[in-house]
C-alpha cells in the first residue's frame, strides 16, 4: 500500500521542488533574456490564431445561448452585459488557458522530455548551466507575461463575437450592446479576469516542465509525458479556477 | 609532463548509486591518476554511464565519496560543482548535442556559460573554429546537429568537450554504433587530444579494440595516424588501466596483460578483439 503511494508522492514533491527553484530563479542571475523572448514568441504568437478563433466563437455561441433565455424574460437588451461578465470572469481566462495548456504544456513536456532522454539536460549541467534556470524559468516568465495578454485578446474577440450575434440576429444597435457590456464590468471583474490567467500560467509552465524533466524511457517516455502534462495541466486549471472564483464570490 | 602516481584525477571510494530497484553502482572503489588513460568495459546496463555521471557530480551517490582532482565533490553545492566541471570535458553517448542550437553555438556553449569563462566574442569564435578544425568539421559551423551523420555528431561532441582544454576527459561509448572506419576516426581524435595535451582520458566502450588503441598506440602528429607505441602499455610515461564492470560492481581492474590473462569468463569475454 505504501509502495503504491510512493511514486505519486515523490512526483508531487519533485514538482514543488522544481517550482520553488524556478520561482526563486526569477529574481536571480543569470537571466536568459533570449530564451524568454523566444518562449514568448512560441507561446504568444504561436497561440494567437487558436486563441482568436476560440475567443470569437465562444462569445458568439454564448450570445446565441443567452438570447433564448433572455427572450423569455424580455431582457434581450442585457446580452452585452451577460456576455461581458461571463467572458471576462470565466470563459476568457479558462478557455485561453486550456488552449495554451493543450499547445504549450504538452509542447514543453515533449521538448524538455526529448532533451532529457538524449542527455541534453545532463550536457547542460555538465557545461555550466542550470537547466531550471535555462529552461524552466524562461518558460514560466514568458507564460506569465503572455497568458494575461492572450486572455485580453480572447475576451475582446469574444465580445466582438457576441456583438455579431446581437447586431445581425437580434438587431441591437452597436451602442446598446457595447454600452451595456462596458458598464457591466467592475474593477473586481477585470482583476479576477487577469489574476486567473496569471495563476494558470504557473500551472501551464510548471506542469509542462515538470513532466518534461521527469521523462524516462526513451521516445515512448516522451509521448507519455506529453499527454500527462496536458491532462494534468487542464485539470489543475479547473481546480484552481474554482478556488479563485470561490475567493472572489466569497468577498 | 604529469607522470603516473603523481596525483589522482578521479577517485571513487566505496561508491554506491541506487535507482528505485536497481543498484547501478555497488561499492565501487577506483582511482585514476593524472595523465593516465582508463578503459571502462562492461555489458549494457552495467553502470558505466552512471560512473561517468557520478564523476561529474550529475548523480549524487547514495553512499561513499567521490574525489575529483583531490577535492571531494560528494556533497558540494551545484555552483561549486560547476567550477570543477569546468575542468572536465564529457562526450555523452550519441554526442548529447543541443538540437536547437547550431554546431557553432553548441561548441561555444561551455565558453559562454561555464563559470569563470569570460571570453570576448572574437575569442569565442576563434576557439570554436580551432576546436572544429581539430575534429575536421570546420565547414559545419552553421549546420544543426540533425543535419549531421552519427559520426559527425560525435566529432562535434568531442569538439565541444575539448574547446575549454579540460584536464580530464570522459568519453561515453564514443564508438558505439559506428562502422569500423568512423570508429577509427573517433579513436584517432581521442588519442590526438590525449597525446597533444596529456589530458587524463577515460573511455567507456564495448569494443576491446578501442582499449588496444588507447593502451598500445599513440598519435603521430606528422602524418595524423595512430602508430604502435614503443614500450609496453606505457604511452608517454603514463599507463593505460582497464576496468571491467559487471552489474554495477568492479569485476576487474588492471593492465592489458592482466586482463588478457584473467580467468573469469565474464571478464575474459571483453578481452577478445
Ligand atoms: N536516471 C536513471 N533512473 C533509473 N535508473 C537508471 C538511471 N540511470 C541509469 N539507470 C539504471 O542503472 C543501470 C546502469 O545504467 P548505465 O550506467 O546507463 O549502463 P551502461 O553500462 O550501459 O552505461 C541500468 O540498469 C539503468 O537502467
Ligand atoms: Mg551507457
Amino acid at each position: 500500500m505504501l509502495d503504491l503511494l510512493k511514486p505519486p508522492v515523490l512526483s508531487v514533491q519533485e514538482f514543488f521542488v522544481l517550482s520553488g527553484r524556478a520561482i526563486r530563479n526569477v529574481a536571480r542571475r543569470p537571466h536568459y533574456v533570449d530564451d524568454i523572448i523566444l518562449q514568448m514568441d512560441t507561446i504568444g504568437v504561436g497561440s494567437l490564431p487558436i486563441v482568436v478563433l476560440t475567443g470569437f466563437f465562444s462569445g458568439a455561441v454564448m450570445a446565441l445561448q443567452l438570447t433564448k433565455a433572455l427572450m423569455t424574460y424580455g431582457a434581450v437588451g442585457k446580452t452585452g452585459e451577460l456576455v461581458a461578465i461571463t467572458l471576462v470572469r470565466e470563459m476568457g481566462p479558462v478557455l485561453t488557458a486550456l488552449m495554451v495548456a493543450g499547445r504549450n504544456s504538452s509542447g514543453m513536456a515533449s521538448e524538455i522530455g526529448s532533451m532529457k532522454v538524449t542527455e541534453q539536460i545532463d550536457a547542460m549541467r555538465a557545461l555550466g548551466t542550470d537547466p531550471t534556470q535555462k529552461l524552466v524559468t524562461p518558460r514560466l516568465i514568458a507564460t506569465a507575461i503572455v497568458l494575461p495578454l492572450l486572455t485580453i485578446i480572447a475576451d475582446f474577440l469574444g465580445l466582438v463575437g457576441g456583438f455579431m450575434i446581437a447586431y445581425f440576429l437580434l438587431k441591437m444597435t452597436p451602442a446598446q450592446y457595447w454600452n451595456s457590456a462596458w458598464q457591466a464590468l467592475e474593477y473586481s471583474d477585470l482583476f479576477q479576469g487577469l489574476i486567473k490567467p496569471f495563476a494558470f500560467a504557473f500551472v501551464i509552465a510548471l506542469v509542462g516542465c515538470h513532466y518534461g524533466m521527469q521523462t524516462t524511457g526513451g521516445t515512448q517516455g516522451v509521448g507519455r509525458s506529453t499527454t500527462r502534462a496536458m491532462v494534468v495541466a487542464s485539470v489543475w486549471i479547473f481546480v484552481l479556477d474554482f478556488f479563485i472564483t470561490r475567493f472572489f464570490v466569497g468577498v | 609532463m604529469a607522470g603516473p602516481a603523481s596525483s589522482t584525477a578521479l577517485r571513487f571510494d566505496h561508491v554506491t548509486v541506487r535507482f528505485d530497484e536497481v543498484t547501478a553502482l555497488d561499492d565501487v572503489s577506483l582511482e585514476i591518476f593524472e595523465g593516465e588513460s582508463c578503459v571502462i568495459l562492461g555489458a549494457a546496463a552495467s553502470g558505466k554511464t552512471v560512473l561517468l555521471k557520478t564523476a561529474l557530480g550529475l548523480i549524487r551517490p547514495d553512499a561513499g565519496r567521490v574525489y575529483v582532482f583531490g577535492r571531494e565533490i560528494t556533497r558540494l553545492p551545484e555552483d561549486e560543482l560547476q567550477r570543477i566541471r569546468a575542468r572536465i570535458g564529457m562526450v555523452f553517448q550519441e554526442g548529447g548535442l543541443f538540437d536547437s542550437l547550431t554546431v557553432e553555438e553548441n561548441v561555444a556553449y561551455p565558453l559562454r556559460y561555464q563559470p569563470g569563462a569570460r571570453y570576448a566574442p572574437e575569442e569565442v569564435r576563434r576557439r570554436v573554429e580551432e576546436a572544429l578544425r581539430f575534429v575536421e568539421l570546420e565547414h559545419t559551423l552553421e549546420k544543426f546537429p540533425s543535419e549531421l551523420s552519427g559520426g559527425m555528431r560525435r566529432r562535434v561532441g568531442i569538439a565541444r568537450a575539448v574547446v575549454t582544454e579540460p584536464d580530464l576527459l570522459l568519453y561515453d561509448s564514443p564508438t558505439a554504433g559506428l562502422d569500423p572506419i568512423t570508429a577509427y576516426t573517433i579513436m584517432a581524435l581521442i588519442l590526438k587530444e590525449r597525446d597533444t595535451r596529456r589530458a587524463t582520458t577515460v573511455v567507456v566502450t564495448q569494443r576491446y579494440q578501442d582499449g588496444v588503441w588507447l593502451s598500445d598506440f599513440r598519435y603521430n602528429p606528422s602524418n595524423g595516424r595512430l602508430e604502435l607505441a614503443a614500450g609496453d602499455g606505457e604511452v608517454g610515461g603514463a599507463a593505460t588501466r582497464f576496468v571491467v564492470f559487471r552489474e554495477g560492481r568492479l569485476a576487474f581492474q588492471g593492465s592489458r596483460a592482466e586482463l588478457e590473462g584473467c580467468a573469469d569468463p565474464y571478464v575474459a569475454k571483453f578481452a577478445r578483439r
